[in-house]
């Protein structure tokens, strides 16, 4: 397919050259059926980069101390050359807007434009969870309103006020996402704008009510059930909604924590397939060119040298060794199922009727739309591949001297180390389950949460100071039970601290 | 389809509110560190900025995560030696076996600090936040004045190694094409005509010879123009100008006897690091002298000026025996400006107390610019106070305050330097 006139393979990037790559990984993507939102690929200093690091990737981010310090941070350990800058950043919007730093050579360039523009990207606008739970077209202005508004209320009320309020937000970020049931879009701008404020307006009239109601009145609850009626997931939907002395603005705020923690949440549950998709198709598109006779053998060992080091996954007794490599392990994954569409072994047929001898680019694009990490892992993680990486499973058990090798990668264990490596992806068993659980409406206003630990992980001592920060939120006392495994509830710790009364 | 954007030469400081706000909240842990690093540091050392360090325990950030304990299973690649069922001892240090999960950073302590630079500015403004930096306002202090030769424009008589080449040629050719005016314009017409003649057929040959040596002869009379000339010569020409020193010396005096400790220095040290910003906001050229003294004066450098102990008894006038003997050798009157700051606890032999006022009185405060006295104490004030006190009435310069903590500094100095504004 010599077809196609070799590009310019000078190290040096110019703004023609980088048009010229982007036309031809654009004509491959198209032959693959990538699917994109538009790309707006801004070109940045190093500097710039440092703070797109520190804001978490927000293009737009709100002032906070903590995003300071993470500058700080980055910027300390780069100019100790500690560690390297990303090549590229790339935000989940419509257009979507990808940084291309300019100290990069010509060769990494493109492969940022091929894993950014349209790895990432199409990821983004097909990938499920990315087309229920974001909205791509408004982020961009919903991040320039929350800016917008937060420095307005800190002009209004003080920064130190406003300050503390987000520093109450931000600890209970992780607990303020709607896991099962899809958030009304954010979009539809106008009209849910208006309804929000008629919303908070008669929320506030309700609380003001609430505060003044003569005593009588809330016996009749007390007849009734415990409220929330069912157990909340979504701290911070719960406080904005039903916290007694919150002012409107002050709602406002957590709402908008809540929304950007929704907006990331996506990401989480993708880490693997997000990073492992974008691998995949830069280094087919690439091979794809170098296939058509467009790039060289020179551009194609500055890209193979780069993608192996992305792609390197140490072993567990390595001095590098920390986790398991979503690059590596999400590029294999993708190459594997290609493998075994092209070419299957008998192994493959056995382990995957469906997809075997199936078209592969299909194949692919089913994958990426309807899975998360957990589920892909679990639906396609072959043997092949744990023979090839070697994976094996362990227990450690606390209550043991010693860990428990459970599983390896043979054939009694193939099942056992999927479902374990699944279930490492599973947030559910990653962060701690809590939940709001009760509220005193008729007598102290004091908010109970409740901790379900997960094969008996205990919740780590920081409780204590989110507990504080859930206070300040809520302005009434707040007590965080936990669930033993034999249906007991026991009381760990109040905020203001007391002396532990008997449990329930 | 695709928008390339060139954002280069966007600023690059979006971050910086959010560092401010880092320096902000940590303000009390940086102010420390700060303090730290101002007594390690020199007093004319106003340039640089400064590195902080801060407990990384203060900065915790706190969410729910799960702890240690309970039943954990992992899943780890390049399996190398293990069959199923095998049971290996845990490694030291808990997670050693690592895991996806990114809780390695909140069950490690980190024993390290939180380390940063600070910039000059901001270290200035955070060493001296509770005293409110002011905007040092220059003064009509009246400086020593110096003659200084200046440039004031140019003459057409001088010296011959003040002549202006550039003006002097410039007016040369100025004369020249003057004076050539009309020739060249007749040059110009007679040439215009031989080309005119020139074109006809059959040319007038004679009239032709005749034009061009009318030509030959006009330009001999360009030639006897001469290139330069004695009124085209100009020359810079210079003035005597009065303006004041740019030279200071401050003279820092510190009583180190035994009742004097660390504390009390450091609060001198603040006040001379103050005296030095306002004096180099003046001043080109700032020496600092370091006398010291107890029952001797003696003059030495900055760190020992600040960390060196001695004891004994204290005779304050030894001090100004030797600043004024300093001045007298080493920084005529005529060409510094001569400050003083005097720190002391307000101690002094008791018979030694009138000597130092006769010496001041008649020896320094004529030559002296500014000489300040601190005392830094919480006792009640002793003869050398009160034989100040009486100084301090009649001569403006002179100016006495007491200081009790730190806090103190900032309004104390604004207040002496308040008094000059006359």
């Amino acid at each position: 397919m010599n077809s196609k006139k070799l590009l310019d393979d000078s190290p040096d990037w110019t703004f023609e050259k980088l048009e010229l790559y982007h036309q031809a990984i654009k004509e491959v993507a198209a032959q693959y059926r990538l699917d994109t939102y538009p790309n707006q690929i801004e070109v940045i200093t190093s500097e710039q980069m440092m703070d797109a690091y520190s804001s978490v990737g927000m293009p737009i981010g709100y002032a906070h101390w903590s995003y300071g310090k993470k500058f700080i941070q980055t910027q300390q350990s780069y100019q100790r050359g500690e560690m390297g800058l990303a090549y590229e950043i790339v935000i989940n919007s419509n257009p979507c807007i990808a940084y291309l730093m300019e100290e990069n050579t010509m060769t990494m360039q493109a492969l940022v434009i091929a894993h950014a523009c349209y790895g990432h990207n199409s990821f983004f606008k097909n990938n499920y969870l990315f087309t229920t739970w974001t909205d791509a077209d408004s982020i961009i202005d919903y991040l320039l309103f929350a800016k917008n508004f937060i420095s307005d209320c800190e002009e209004k009320y003080g920064i130190d006020e406003v300050e503390d309020l987000l520093d109450s937000c931000h600890a209970l970020m992780n607990l303020g996402v709607d896991r099962y049931k899809r958030p009304s879009k954010i979009s539809m701008h106008e009209e849910h704008q208006r309804q929000k404020v008629r919303e908070d307006y008669l929320q506030s009239q309700v609380n003001d009510l609430w505060r003044t109601i003569p005593k009588k009145d809330s016996d009749n609850q007390l007849i009734k059930n415990r409220f929330p009626s069912e157990p909340q997931e979504n701290i911070l939907y719960f406080i904005e909604k039903n916290a007694p002395l919150l002012q409107s603005w002050q709602r406002e705020i957590i709402r908008i924590v809540r929304k950007i923690s929704q907006y990331f949440y996506p990401q989480k549950q993708t880490q693997v397939m997000n990073e492992g998709w974008a691998t995949f198709w830069h280094y087919t598109i690439l091979n794809t060119l170098y296939d058509q006779g467009q790039v060289s053998d020179k551009f194609m060992l500055e890209f193979l040298h780069q993608h192996t080091n992305v792609v390197y996954q140490p072993p567990y007794n390595s001095d590098y060794y920390s986790g398991i490599n979503p690059y590596a392990l999400g590029f294999a994954m993708f190459c594997d199922i290609r493998r075994i569409c092209e070419d299957p072994t008998d192994e493959d047929k056995h382990w995957f009727p469906d997809i075997a001898g199936s078209n592969w680019v299909d194949t692919l694009h089913f994958a990426c739309k309807n899975f998360k990490d957990e589920s892909f892992i679990s639906q396609f993680l072959s043997p092949h591949l744990m023979r090839e990486m070697k994976l094996f499973s362990i227990t450690d058990n606390s209550q043991l001297n010693h860990i428990d090798i459970t599983a390896i990668h043979n054939e009694q264990g193939y099942q056992k180390v999927r479902e374990a490596l699944s279930k490492q992806y599973n947030l559910a068993n990653i962060e701690p389950n809590i939940q709001v659980y009760d509220v005193q409406v008729d007598g102290d206003r004091s908010l109970t949460i409740r901790y379900y630990p997960q094969q008996q992980v205990p919740l780590a001592k920081s409780a204590e100071q989110v507990l504080k920060h859930l206070h300040r939120l809520w302005g009434f006392e707040v007590k965080l039970e936990q669930k033993k495994d034999d249906g007991s509830i026991d009381l760990l710790k109040c905020c203001p601290a007391k002396k532990p009364e008997a449990t329930l | 389809m695709a928008n390339f954007i060139d954002r280069r030469l966007n600023g690059k400081n979006k971050s910086s509110v959010n560092r401010q706000r880092f320096i902000r909240r940590y303000k009390k842990q940086i102010q420390q560190s700060v303090s730290d690093a101002a007594t390690s540091r020199e007093v004319t050392d106003v340039t640089s900025g400064e590195s902080i360090s801060i407990p990384t325990k203060d900065l915790g950030e706190p969410f729910f995560h799960q702890g240690q304990g309970g039943i954990k299973e992992r899943v780890l690649p390049g399996n190398d030696q293990y069959q199923a069922g095998d049971q290996i001892a845990r490694p030291k240090g808990g997670q050693g076996q690592g895991g996806g999960s990114g809780e390695a950073s909140d069950s490690g302590e980190g024993a390290d600090d939180f380390q940063f630079n600070i910039s000059k500015d901001e270290y200035l403004d955070l060493l001296f936040e509770d005293l409110e930096l002011p905007n040092l306002q220059k003064n009509k202090i009246n400086d020593i004045l110096e003659q200084k030769r200046v440039r004031s424009g140019f003459s057409t008589v001088g010296l011959p190694n003040n002549i202006n080449i550039v003006r002097s040629l410039r007016k040369s050719l100025a004369r020249r094409i003057a004076m050539t005016g009309s020739e060249r314009r007749e040059i110009r017409a007679l040439e215009q005509r031989i080309s005119h003649l020139v074109a006809l057929s059959p040319s007038p040959t004679v009239e032709i010879e005749q034009l061009e040596t009318d030509i030959e002869q006009l330009k001999k009379r360009l030639q006897r123009v001469p290139f330069i000339d004695d009124f085209d010569l100009m020359f810079n020409n210079y003035a005597n100008e009065f303006v004041p020193s740019s030279r200071a010396v401050m003279f820092c005096i510190m009583d180190v006897s035994g009742s004097m400790d660390q504390a009390t220095k450091d609060i001198a040290k603040r006040f001379y690091i103050l005296l030095y910003l306002f004096l180099s906001r003046r001043y080109k050229t700032i020496e600092v002298i370091y006398i010291r003294h107890h029952t001797q004066a003696k003059e030495v450098d900055e760190h020992e000026f600040f960390y060196s102990q001695e004891t004994g008894g204290t005779i304050v006038s030894s001090a100004l025996k030797l600043m004024h003997e300093i001045q007298q050798n080493r920084y005529p009157k005529d060409q510094w400006n001569v400050y003083a700051a005097q720190a002391s606890d307000g101690d002094n032999w008791a018979d030694d107390t009138p000597l130092c006022r006769q010496i001041l009185s008649q020896k320094i405060l004529p030559i002296a610019r500014h000489f300040s006295y601190i005392e830094i104490t919480n006792r009640s004030h002793q003869s050398l106070w009160q034989q100040y006190q009486l100084l301090a009435d009649t001569y403006p310069q002179f100016a006495i305050k007491h200081i009790t903590q730190i806090s103190d500094i900032y309004p104390v100095f604004r207040e002496l330097f308040q008094k000059q504004l006359v």
